[in-house]
């Protein structure tokens, strides 16, 4: 090779030649590699590459520009997420796993909230008006998260308008999740028996803006990307995946659905009161690229008419569990300095009543005692199925967390859809399977 | 506490230190746990009449049925753990075609059953759901293998592999997926430290997490 580029280069190992691709050495590579391995040629895709949504490293096995076999690398961002849980109390958890999926970080935190709450045995009484906000405010989180994938989505197969567009509205709603939660990630806001806080003065009307602009922009994205000829070659007939295949690899979600299976846990084994609410499960029957795109933007639409009837059946009322022995004890509120216990409450315990400063700091150092037992269970993430199975051993910390992440699972489809398929394709057929790296490791 | 002395500081929470509770088993998760007796209830009556019909060796496979908050938990013998698997998936009455999830939880105190393995199965045909609980010793921790049943296993055992050494017969490529291939130990077991080191915030000293004080 002639480069002069400093980072690119060869050396022998005993494997055989490795190359150090940085771009703009294509021709020089092409001639060298043809000449020296006529049989196989082996590309490591990642983990750091802008297509590989996140550090995924993809193991190509190429001829030509056909993948023979495709494998994973995973575990770049594994951060013992499960593990930390188990040294810290209930209540602090959450902290912890809102960071796995950062995507969609109000559904890992509404998913072990509750599980707390089965092993608690307080499903019942955690207060009407706090599961409506989980409801909104998931359901707002899978728009994000959807629009997140149409960006980087569309960016990677070269529709850069798309992310333009996604982000745009992604910003609007990240602007409530900071008025609501404090964080626009990692919010910490949905914990075992409710929610931290209730809405703050203006929510409701940002959120009722937000609802009546949404299906308007949908629109949008569906004029500039679902007739368009770009797109369509991209994506249709790429990534197949049938019902079949799905339930076997354990793929949920919109993949699932897309392949023609209306499986939506919001559904068939309702929570938080969905059974209430009225929405569809679109579906399409193609099981490809282009199918995802279809399901996921009808389920921002969908995800808008749950929001809107969220915001109509708002009643007054608290959004924590009566039981004080459960209840996080500090009103938070808005200080200069970011969110933090209000001074009411601090002047309150402070200066006077001794039990109340007994209560919080019992409370806050120590946690709640949850019975012990196991519990798992199932709630319907952006992604697909998001399980929590969580054991008690009477303690205040949890025995054991862990996540059945959608990303981890759904990640498994990878050499199913890509082998035998271009290597642009791989592209295509990655970013429809929307893994987010940070719940696939955890 | 209404008599504490005003101005006094609260009386501290009662410490145990190093007696506290961490390593202590869920009582049904223990080999002592009577069956819970019939009827369970809901569809579980239904599934537990199908699984004996599908297979009829189940009363040697399963050692114990327990219903708790509403979930059912069946504890197989680990030899018999792949062909009840077949006919949990097979028999049209139980079709429990999607195997959601598979992580291991691992009890130091349970002794000769250390390692567990939990399997949460789902039924899409008859909307059910049924949890599969296997145990292996420390010093012999062979759980066969449900790839050939359910794919999707692949990674979730690759995982409880790594993170708790299980080892899964039979399994087509079990290798280490979170950690990297030459790391000593599996983390996520109750004798492997956190680890973390001592943060100075403000003048004090916090020290890592399992080195903080218990709460019983």
């Amino acid at each position: 090779m002639t480069t002069t580029d400093p980072y690119a280069g060869v050396r022998e190992t005993t494997e055989g030649r490795v190359y150090t691709v940085t771009g703009g050495d294509w021709d020089d590579l092409a001639a060298d590699v043809t000449t020296e391995h006529a049989e196989r040629v082996v590309v490591n895709m990642g983990p750091q590459h802008p297509s590989t949504h996140g550090v995924l490293r993809l193991i190509l096995e190429l001829d030509g520009e056909t993948i023979t076999q495709a494998r994973l690398a995973i575990g770049y961002l594994h951060t013992g997420i499960e593990k930390n849980c188990e040294y810290r109390n209930f209540t602090q958890a959450v902290t912890f796993l809102t960071r796995a999926d950062y995507l969609s970080p109000l559904f890992t935190e509404t998913g072990y909230s509750m599980a707390v709450e089965k092993l608690l045995g307080i499903t019942d009484e955690v207060p009407v008006r706090a599961q409506v906000i989980r409801v909104m405010m998931m359901e707002l989180n899978r728009i994000s998260s959807h629009l997140v994938w149409l960006g980087t989505g569309g960016l990677e197969v070269g529709a850069l308008s798309a992310m333009l567009y996604a982000f745009r509205e992604r910003e609007l709603i990240l602007d409530i999740f900071e008025m609501v939660t404090g964080l626009r990630m990692n919010h910490a806001y949905i914990r075992p028996g409710g929610v931290i806080q209730d809405l703050p003065p203006g929510a409701v009307e940002k959120i009722r803006e937000f609802v009546q602009l949404m299906p308007g922009k949908v629109d949008e994205y569906s004029n500039l990307l679902t007739g368009q000829p770009i797109w369509i070659a991209r994506l249709q007939g790429i990534g197949y995946l049938d019902v079949n295949a799905c339930v076997a690899l354990g793929v949920t979600g919109p993949l699932l659905r897309a392949a023609g299976l209306p499986w939506d846990l919001r559904k068939s084994q309702p929570y938080c009161g969905y059974e209430t609410y009225e929405f569809d499960v679109p579906t399409q029957q193609e099981g490809d690229c282009f199918a995802r795109f279809l399901v996921r933007l009808d389920e921002i639409r969908e995800s808008v008419k749950i929001v809107e009837q969220c915001l109509d059946r708002l009643r007054p009322g608290p959004v924590m569990v009566e039981d004080k022995k459960i209840a996080w004890p500090a009103q938070l509120a808005l200080g200069a300095d970011g969110m933090g216990n209000s001074l009411d409450h601090i002047r309150h315990i402070m200066a006077t009543s001794m039990e109340s400063l007994i209560h919080h700091f019992k409370l806050v150092t120590e946690g709640f005692h949850v019975p012990p037992g196991q519990v798992y269970v199932p709630i319907e993430s952006p992604r697909g199925q998001l399980g929590v199975h969580l054991v008690s051993d009477g303690g205040t910390k949890p025995y054991r967390v862990h996540l059945r992440e959608p990303s981890f699972v759904n990640l498994q489809a990878v050499p199913a859809v890509c082998e035998g398929s271009l290597i642009a394709d791989v592209i295509a057929s990655v970013a429809s399977l929307d893994p987010v790296m940070g719940g696939c490791d955890r | 506490m209404s008599d504490q002395p005003v101005g006094q500081p609260p009386t501290a929470p009662v410490l145990s230190g190093a007696e506290s509770e961490v390593g202590a088993v869920p009582a049904q998760a223990t080999a002592s746990a009577p069956s819970t007796p019939r009827p369970y209830g809901g569809y579980f009556d239904e599934v537990a009449d199908a699984l004996a019909q599908a297979y009829p060796g189940v009363a040697q496979a399963v050692e114990r049925s327990i219903v708790d908050r509403g979930e059912l938990t069946l504890h197989v013998r680990r030899e018999k753990l792949r062909d009840l698997a077949q006919s949990l998936r097979d028999d049209q009455d139980l079709r429990f075609e999607l195997l959601a999830s598979l992580s291991g939880v691992h009890y130091p105190t349970d002794a000769g059953r250390e390692l567990h393995v939990v399997y949460e199965l789902t039924s899409m045909t008859h909307n059910r759901r049924v949890r599969l609980e296997v145990a292996a010793p420390d010093d012999d921790p062979h759980v066969p293998s449900v790839v050939a049943v359910w794919p999707t296993a692949d990674f979730q055992e690759r995982e409880t592999w790594d993170m708790f050494g299980v080892i899964f017969d039979g399994h087509p490529a079990l290798t280490r997926i979170m950690m990297p291939d030459d790391w000593p130990g599996h983390p996520q077991r109750k004798d492997y430290p956190l680890g973390g080191i001592a943060v100075e915030y403000k003048g004090a000293t916090i020290p890592p997490p399992d080195e903080r004080r218990q709460y019983a």
